[in-house]
């Protein structure tokens, strides 16, 4: 029995310090990865490249999804509100949703799940296949060839894709609503510029989005640079990409925006 | 794909976030509600502001003028003292009366401005003459439950 619970516990502490391990692996990791960043910035044609496939790969499932949940948003958002017999308000409720929350947080998942999981394969494939120790030895930095354009590519473009997300939803809402459903046009747009605040929504939305391109972009380079160099290192270094990433999206936007309206008091 | 082709790609992808951008500045949000430092400052002091909140509209005839940049209690007094930022092209006359107003049955409290005949007008830091509190619906009821027993005396049979 004791033997039993010894074990138990010995695993317990086991899994912690393993994550701990993890977690200043991580952090070191991060360091020098942004000692290296101004020196990578100036390489402009690395960080087009990787914003290419990143971003512009990126750019139709973002635009769709963004359409069809604006679109969703305004059927839910209909159906509530002619209750209350103010529909013209759902052109606000839509935009308030999309700028603040849905536009930065499902950008950044589907990110995750299209753009963050490549780049974690690529990198892991790299390492796998000793590419990036092939680097090292012809004196090229790996970090500031390999990973920092990759990371910084994530922080620049998903504020982009965000506002894009969110403008495609309301244009979508506006299809339902206006076009399908028949609200008045006036009313939809006059309302949500009404309650729409460009600094405290438009820019805190964006302000998200960039925080999430940092985390979902630093996870994925960091899977992928610790990846196990074989076929199933790299498969569970990429499902990592994508489960950590989702999770963190979702925890540091509960934090965001907890402190976002705590300045707004 | 050679390089210039990536450019073009990403430039356009750049162009179109930049673009989103914009339009939820001008069209989605209102980039006149950003000039938060300009216009000039009000001071009005209320018996009570009832619901009023920061960044509530002023507004004159129906015409947004201002915005609430802070609420406060006098500590003699105890009275609400709102602070108006007003937008730096409205000008009003040294009689204007405040009033704390509701729009619709359920809707958002804002300050409403009522300009009197002064030759004189409002500058930087002045307080409001005349305001007029917000109306509780509790009071009012009260006051109408009370005024309802006083006309009819019970009948005492």
């Amino acid at each position: 029995m004791t033997g039993r619970m010894a074990a138990i516990l010995e695993s317990l502490g086991h899994l912690l310090t393993g994550r701990l391990d993890r977690l200043g692996l991580a952090a070191r990791f991060a360091g020098a990865l942004v000692l290296v960043l101004w020196m990578s910035i100036r390489r402009t044609s690395l960080i087009i490249r990787e914003l290419y496939f990143s971003g512009v790969r990126s750019l139709s499932i973002i635009a769709v999804s963004g359409l069809f949940v604006g679109m969703v948003l305004a059927v839910q958002g209909y159906e509530v509100l002619q209750r209350y017999g103010s529909t013209e308000s759902l052109g606000v409720i839509v935009a308030l949703s999309l700028v603040r929350e849905l536009g930065p947080v499902v950008t950044a998942l589907l990110f995750a799940g299209r753009a963050s999981s490549a780049v974690t394969a690529e990198i892991g494939l790299m390492r796998a296949t000793e590419q990036l120790a092939a680097m090292d030895m012809m004196a090229v930095d790996p970090l500031s060839r390999v990973i920092a354009p990759r990371f910084l590519a994530a922080i620049v473009s998903m504020p982009l894709l965000a506002a894009i997300f969110s403008v495609a939803g309301i244009i979508g809402a506006w299809i339902i609503g206006v076009q399908l459903i028949g609200i008045d046009d006036g009313a939809f747009w006059s309302q949500m510029q009404a309650s729409v605040d460009v600094r405290i929504d438009v820019l805190d939305g964006l302000l998200k989005s960039i925080v999430f391109g940092t985390a979902v972009g630093l996870i994925s380079v960091f899977e992928g640079y610790f990846a196990a160099p074989t076929a199933e290192g790299i498969a569970s270094a990429t499902t990592r990409t994508v489960v950590i990433s989702s999770l963190s999206v979702l925890m540091l936007d509960l934090v965001l925006t907890v402190m976002m309206f705590r300045g707004l008091s | 794909m050679n390089r210039s082709r990536f450019d073009i790609a990403v430039g356009f992808f750049v162009a179109l976030g930049l673009l989103a951008m914009v339009f939820m500045a001008l069209k989605v949000g209102n980039l006149a509600s950003f000039d938060n430092g300009t216009g000039y400052a009000l001071e009005a002091h209320f018996d009570n502001i009832g619901g009023l909140k920061v960044r509530a509209p002023v507004k004159s005839a129906g015409v947004v003028v201002g915005r609430v940049e802070s609420v406060g209690l006098d500590q003699d007094t105890y009275e609400a003292v709102v602070r108006l930022r007003i937008y730096p092209n409205f000008r009003f006359s040294k009689d204007t009366i405040g009033s704390i107003l509701t729009s619709g049955l359920l809707g958002e409290q804002y300050v409403g401005l009522e300009p009197g005949g002064d030759p004189v007008y409002l500058g930087n830091g002045d307080r409001l003459g005349k305001t007029q509190s917000a109306m509780i619906l509790e009071k009012l009821i009260s006051q109408f439950l009370f005024s309802k027993a006083a006309e009819t005396p019970a009948k005492v049979p």
